[in-house]
């Protein structure tokens, strides 16, 4: 259990940075995302791995530790809050700026190469 | 109504913040300016009165819930973070105060979000737990996001999106190392975290060092420690004046974090993990002052002069944390309070220029007249004079203290040149400024409006603390000492933190 958990976690971490360091804002936001889910998950296991702990007092014989639920709960609701600002601060920023590079300006393309002239035509 | 004292600098901005949205005061602005500007002076009575009990009384415990610490939530009100509560204070009236003259008409819920960011600012210094600084953050950075874009257009735009994904990519920084240390060290009370990281098995070890350097990575980020520097010209070159003079206590509130993380949980008494932080400090110390003394240098208006000169001032701070000794953390704590009052005051007459000068704005080009050159000039020399570090003024007091609190040799072969050298820099780029500013004038005889009288008691409500902070240089720097020595004697307040023992 613990390596597939840890597994999940470094992968969503791993596609959650890869997709920050792209030049448009969708990817950006989507690993923002992903980043968030890493967290949670990664947050969630600080408490240890337990299967059927209960989290309240006198239900059960085995426990599992109720703080990082409370934890990731409070992370959830902070990134749900921060994922919709930026969803709307990326759309406003594609309306304001024309474009949806994170720098707000599209890099200078390669010059496409010149045609080569027929001379002989 | 004194026990709840501590809690009311949160809790009066969140009331306030929340009634000036609902109809009696949301539905005008010149009600909300009124509701606003009052919240704001109670806050400012109720951190004056706590300060005063936290100095007579000693530390403050405020048991929310009544959920006895380690376990519960707790706020802790100590000579640091009263001082720094009141520093907010101020600065927010101030900041309140130019808004007054009309910043505030140009977005919807300007006086809302700036008392929520007071509150979360306020909740920062005061929070005993770790995880409740992270909820803290996250409230004074969504109100700043919502801030930078006040007033709208294309580049406030452009730098709110970098500065928003920044934040965000830190805060999940921030969840991943308290998640590493709440799995290694079972508690995220500051006091108890400090009585348990001496205990760690070498394993444990690791883990725990991996998770506080991720912490100092996130304080780097919001406190513009050099890597993790480049976001804060443009977003607060870009932010309109009131706002950016409250963002100048935003990268204090990182030092902060990492005076509080490292000097207690990973202080003296952390075993083999000391001061693991320090050979990191040190030269991202030295080279985040270099950066901007450069950035200052290549400037092209005063607004990013400003924002360069709040690198430097984070650097001088950094330099303070990374000499350890009490004598640095006093000295350091006295340059916060002057360095964050006199950037601010800068933002802001960086701004009343910029009104004055038309087209040019603040740029430093050739131009118009300002309409007023003796008020804006003087003011202008008071705040570079005391920013540089130059006798009569509070910048002098605190950077002497600094370089006094360097004892060894190679402590002072370092930190001496680079502060020196980054004032002689300072004062290189605004008097290069400044003349251009003042004295570069253009045939153009148009005059603009003068400064409002609200933009003047804001400007100098800030840069009466200059002088101020000399002439009561000796209660101050004794209020400060005595605050360095609370943040490096933890054990001594153990008792008192934790009543109920560790976990």
């Amino acid at each position: 259990m613990e390596a597939v958990y840890a597994i999940c976690v470094g992968l969503l971490t791993f596609s959650g940075v890869f997709l920050c360091l792209r030049g448009r804002t969708f990817p950006v936001v989507m690993g923002l995302t992903l980043l968030s889910y890493a967290v949670n998950l990664f947050l969630f296991s600080s408490g240890r791995l337990k299967l059927d702990g209960a989290a309240i007092l006198g239900t059960s014989y085995s426990y599992a530790d109720p703080l990082p639920q409370a934890l990731v709960l409070t992370a959830i609701v902070i990134g749900f809050a921060m994922t919709a600002f930026i969803v709307i601060l990326a759309m406003r920023a594609r309306a304001d700026l024309g474009n949806d590079h994170v720098d707000g300006r599209l890099p200078p393309q390669p010059e496409a190469k010149p045609r080569r002239k027929k001379e002989h035509a | 109504m004194s026990e709840h004292l501590t809690i009311l600098p949160i809790l009066l901005p969140l009331i306030g913040g929340l009634l000036l949205l609902l109809p009696p005061l949301g539905t005008n602005l010149v009600r909300q300016r009124a509701g606003a500007l009052v919240v704001a002076v109670l806050t400012l009575g109720c951190a004056i009165a706590l300060l005063l009990q936290s100095q007579q009384a000693g530390i403050q415990l405020y048991v929310l819930g009544n959920w006895q610490p380690p376990f519960g939530i707790v706020l802790v009100a100590d000579r640091l973070s009263t001082l720094l509560v009141l520093l907010t204070s101020v600065l927010g009236l101030a900041s309140l105060l130019y808004a007054s003259a009309g910043d505030d008409r140009t977005g919807a819920h300007f006086y809302p979000l700036i008392l929520l960011q007071l509150m979360g600012i306020n909740g920062a210094f005061l929070t005993g737990d770790i995880f409740n600084l992270f909820v803290f953050f996250e409230v004074l950075l969504i109100a700043s996001y919502a801030l930078l874009i006040h007033g709208g257009g294309k580049q406030k735009t452009q730098a709110g999106f970098h500065y928003v994904a920044l934040n965000l990519v830190g805060s999940s920084l921030f969840l991943f190392a308290l998640g590493i240390l709440y799995g290694t060290l079972g508690t995220l009370n500051i006091a108890d975290m400090s009585t348990k990281v001496a205990t760690l098995s070498d394993g444990e070890k690791v883990l725990a060092r991996a998770g506080g350097l991720l912490l100092l990575a996130v304080f780097g980020l919001k406190a513009a420690m050099l890597p993790l520097h480049f976001w804060l010209t443009r977003t607060y070159a870009s932010a309109c004046a009131p706002v950016a003079a409250l963002f100048a206590i935003m990268t204090k509130v990182g030092i902060y974090s990492i005076y509080r993380v490292h000097t207690v949980i990973f202080g003296a008494n952390a075993g083999d993990l000391a001061f693991m932080a320090q050979p990191w400090i040190w030269p991202l110390a030295l080279l985040t002052l270099l950066a901007g003394s450069i950035g200052a240098l290549a400037s092209p208006n005063l607004r990013e002069l400003t924002a360069n000169l709040v690198i430097v001032s984070v650097g001088t701070l950094l330099v303070s944390v990374a000499l350890q000794s009490k004598a640095a953390t006093a000295a350091g704590l006295y340059y916060l309070v002057h360095s964050t009052l006199v950037c601010a005051a800068l933002f802001m007459i960086a701004d009343l220029i910029g009104q004055q000068r038309g087209k040019a704005c603040d740029r430093f080009v050739m131009s118009r007249k300002v309409r007023q050159p003796a008020l804006l000039g003087i003011m202008f020399f008071v705040a570079a004079m005391a920013v540089a570090g130059i006798p009569p003024f509070s910048g002098f007091v605190g950077k002497v203290m600094l370089l006094q609190s360097a004892d060894s040799t190679s402590e002072m072969f370092w930190a001496w040149p680079a502060i020196l050298i980054s004032s002689l820099v300072t004062i290189v780029a605004l008097s290069r400024g400044g003349t251009t500013l003042f004295w570069r004038r253009s045939s153009d005889k148009t005059q603009a409006d003068p400064a409002s009288p609200w933009h003047i008691a804001a400007v100098v409500v800030l840069l009466a603390a200059a002088p101020l902070m000399v002439v009561l240089g000796g209660p101050i720097t004794a209020y400060t000492a005595a605050a360095a020595e609370q943040l490096h004697q933890v054990p001594a307040s153990l008792d008192l933190l934790l009543p109920g023992g560790s976990s």
